[in-house]
């Protein structure tokens, strides 16, 4: 029973947690808003001093911010289009029954286990060399051009490559809940008359717009963030055509040595992916209630 | 029209031959309810009438033509599930006009018989909730409804009501057994529940371990049981089955008597006894009476009697009403 003493108790004793919690956030996250009001660069040690809104108004009226901008929505989109089609997709396929089952899934998700960079690495070098890479082989076999992925398509390309490391994810998720769809339903569906297709669109995609919802949210915080992938494959290059806003602010403080400036941008992104989050909490978050 | 015919009907999974051979004419408009304990095959029968199974050998025909091989969608039957099975995503509405959507019929003449059938089972003020927010029994007249909209040739029925507690069974029993007055459309109805089947059927199929025991109307089944599975499994509290010397006085391998055609007197009788637990219904009295060699014998007497464990009795058997089996436990 919930009364007003046990009340107060549970307060008290989760406000250790709360207290930790608030403080791990709101010291760097304060410093950071500091140092986004200061000159203040690594080359001139010593010489900080109050910058007021400048670093801000250098950051958004930078040109490369506009494109940055762009870059970040058009990459959490696109893995996030192409995560949620290809993780239904997967999930369908395999939970139909058929041999070697269990194999197939830890092989699924197996790129899941595979660290960023590494993944990127092997993308670069074993897949999308002009000159060695297996996508160069396969287009010459067929009399084509070899296409240089990483300086033609460089966004493109970071797509695709984020797009295989979340892929596992989005299926695991998906095809749990696809486990879960009833069986009684599906035969019920079956006798009112309703296909392959009726019963994927009106039992399966319902069934599994909750998963699907968990499966958005959670990739678009962590997408928000992609890093290591592009420093590894195009440095953010040619030009900014590759550059997120994470890659923005990592190359104005530690490129340029700008802190003051890296803190502005950091507090930028900050800003914009909250935008996000509200945005996406308004128009799907509505899915996870009860 | 919802004429079945089963011919020769068989149903193995992997090596484990769930159904043999299997005949059953089930007529037109008829209530027919399969019965049986348990595990017995009664849910793969409907299934293999449904279409959501195939068969293993054998033919299924519905109204005269082969459907043996037809997907389910094209038998026009409709089945009721034991989960109910609705969408839970879709309205009320949704859920009863789902199959007119898949048949894609044009929206007034599906909203009219959505509002029919809404009427019919008193769900007029439910059209736009979600089965989330529905009790047991409304869900189950939803489930009702999503059948009865496609004017089907015949309802399946597995279990319908197993999920329900004991009032609402009594009264969704007597509601389908409404509907089918109404409706007068063949209905299959599948349960393990005898006093189901004996409330509601025209005819009953006693099934056992894939078999069908004995084909016919309840009281049939109750007067005239085939064999002793048929007698021990229709009638409740359970007939009395005795072996030994008071069957050979009627030159049988055994015999069994109901419990309500035992006389109970407390001075003069055929088999002597000690009442153990006597159940007082208000309306009857079911004792359990142990009497001795014969073993421990179940009568249902008048709700009057005042007997207590350890009362002495004796019982004499309503010699019309005495059951006789053979060794291999076949009515005499
Ligand atoms: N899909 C299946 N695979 C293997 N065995 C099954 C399957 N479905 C049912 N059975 C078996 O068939 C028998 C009859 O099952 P069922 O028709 O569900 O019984 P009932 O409905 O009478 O309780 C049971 O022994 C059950 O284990
Ligand atoms: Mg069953």
């Amino acid at each position: 029973m919930v009364t007003a003493h046990s009340r107060t108790a549970a307060r008290l004793m989760i406000s250790p947690a709360v207290v930790l919690l608030l403080g791990w956030m709101i010291i760097p996250l304060s410093m950071t808003i500091y140092f986004s009001f200061l000159r203040y660069n690594l080359l001139s040690p010593g010489m900080e001093e109050w910058a007021g809104l400048t670093n801000y108004r250098y950051f958004l009226t930078d040109p490369a911010f506009f494109a940055a901008l762009t870059n970040t929505l058009l990459l959490v989109g696109g893995v996030l289009l192409i995560t949620v089609v290809g993780g239904t997709a997967l999930a369908v396929l395999l939970d139909q029954p058929m041999w070697g089952q269990g194999i197939v899934r830890i092989l699924v998700i197996a790129p899941f286990f595979v660290m960023p960079t590494v993944s990127a690495l092997v993308w670069k070098n074993m897949f999308m060399n002009p000159v060695n890479g297996l996508f160069a082989h396969a287009f010459k076999a067929v009399g084509l051009q070899p296409f240089d992925f990483l300086s033609h398509a460089p966004l493109m390309s970071i797509i695709l490559i984020v797009s295989w490391q979340w892929l596992p994810f989005a299926t695991l998720i998906l095809l749990t809940a696809m486990q879960s769809l009833d069986q009684e339903q599906q035969e019920a569906a079956e006798m009112d008359g309703a296909g392959v297709l009726s019963r994927f669109i009106y039992l399966t995609i319902p069934h599994l717009t909750r998963a699907i919802t968990v499966v958005i949210l959670i990739q678009t915080i962590f997408l928000l963030s992609v890093f290591a992938e592009i420093l590894v494959t195009t440095n953010g290059g040619p030009g900014t055509a590759s550059t997120n806003l994470t890659y923005l602010v990592y190359a104005q403080s530690l490129l340029q040595f700008d802190v003051g400036g890296g803190s502005a941008g950091g507090i930028v992104a900050v800003i914009l992916a909250n935008i996000v989050a509200i945005f996406l909490m308004r128009m799907i978050g509505k899915n996870l209630d009860t | 029209m919802g004429t079945i015919t089963l011919a020769q009907v068989t149903k193995s999974f992997g090596d484990v031959e769930v159904i043999p051979p299997l005949d059953l004419e089930i007529n037109d408009g008829e209530f027919v309810v399969f019965v049986g304990p348990s595990g017995c095959g009664k849910s793969t029968l409907l299934r293999l009438i449904a279409g959501l199974e195939d068969v293993t050998s054998g033919l299924i025909r519905i109204d005269g033509t082969d459907a043996t091989a037809l997907p389910p969608a094209r038998r026009s039957l409709a089945m009721v599930f034991q989960s109910y099975a609705l969408y839970p995503h879709m309205s009320v509405r949704k859920n009863i006009g789902f199959p007119l959507k898949m048949a894609g019929m044009n929206a007034a003449e599906a909203d009219k018989r959505i509002n029919a059938a809404a009427k019919v089972l008193n769900l007029t003020d439910y059209l736009d909730r979600r089965p989330g927010q529905l009790s047991g029994g409304q869900r189950q007249r939803v489930a009702i409804g999503r059948a009865i909209v496609r004017e089907p040739s015949a309802f399946l029925f597995d279990e319908p009501l197993s999920n329900l507690d004991a009032a609402l069974r009594v009264n969704m029993r007597l509601e389908i057994s409404e509907l089918h007055q109404t409706l007068k459309t063949t209905m299959v109805y599948v349960t393990h529940d005898q006093v189901e089947a004996m409330t509601m059927a025209d005819k009953i199929v006693v099934l056992h371990a894939g078999v069908i025991e004995q084909v016919g109307s309840p009281l049939e089944l109750y007067n005239k049981p085939r064999n002793k599975f048929v007698a021990g499994f229709i009638g409740s509290p359970k007939m009395n089955f005795l072996q030994g010397a008071p069957a050979a006085e009627h030159n049988a391998h055994s015999i069994g008597i109901r419990p309500e055609h035992l006389t109970l007197s407390v001075d003069d009788g055929a088999w002597p006894g000690t009442v153990g637990v006597a159940e007082h219904l208000g309306s009857d009295t079911f004792l359990h009476v142990d009497s001795g060699a014969h073993g421990i014998l179940n009568i249902r007497t008048s709700g009057e009697v005042d007997l207590h464990h350890g009362d002495k009795v004796f019982l004499t058997p309503d010699p019309a009403r005495l059951h006789r089996f053979d060794a291999s436990g076949l009515t005499l």
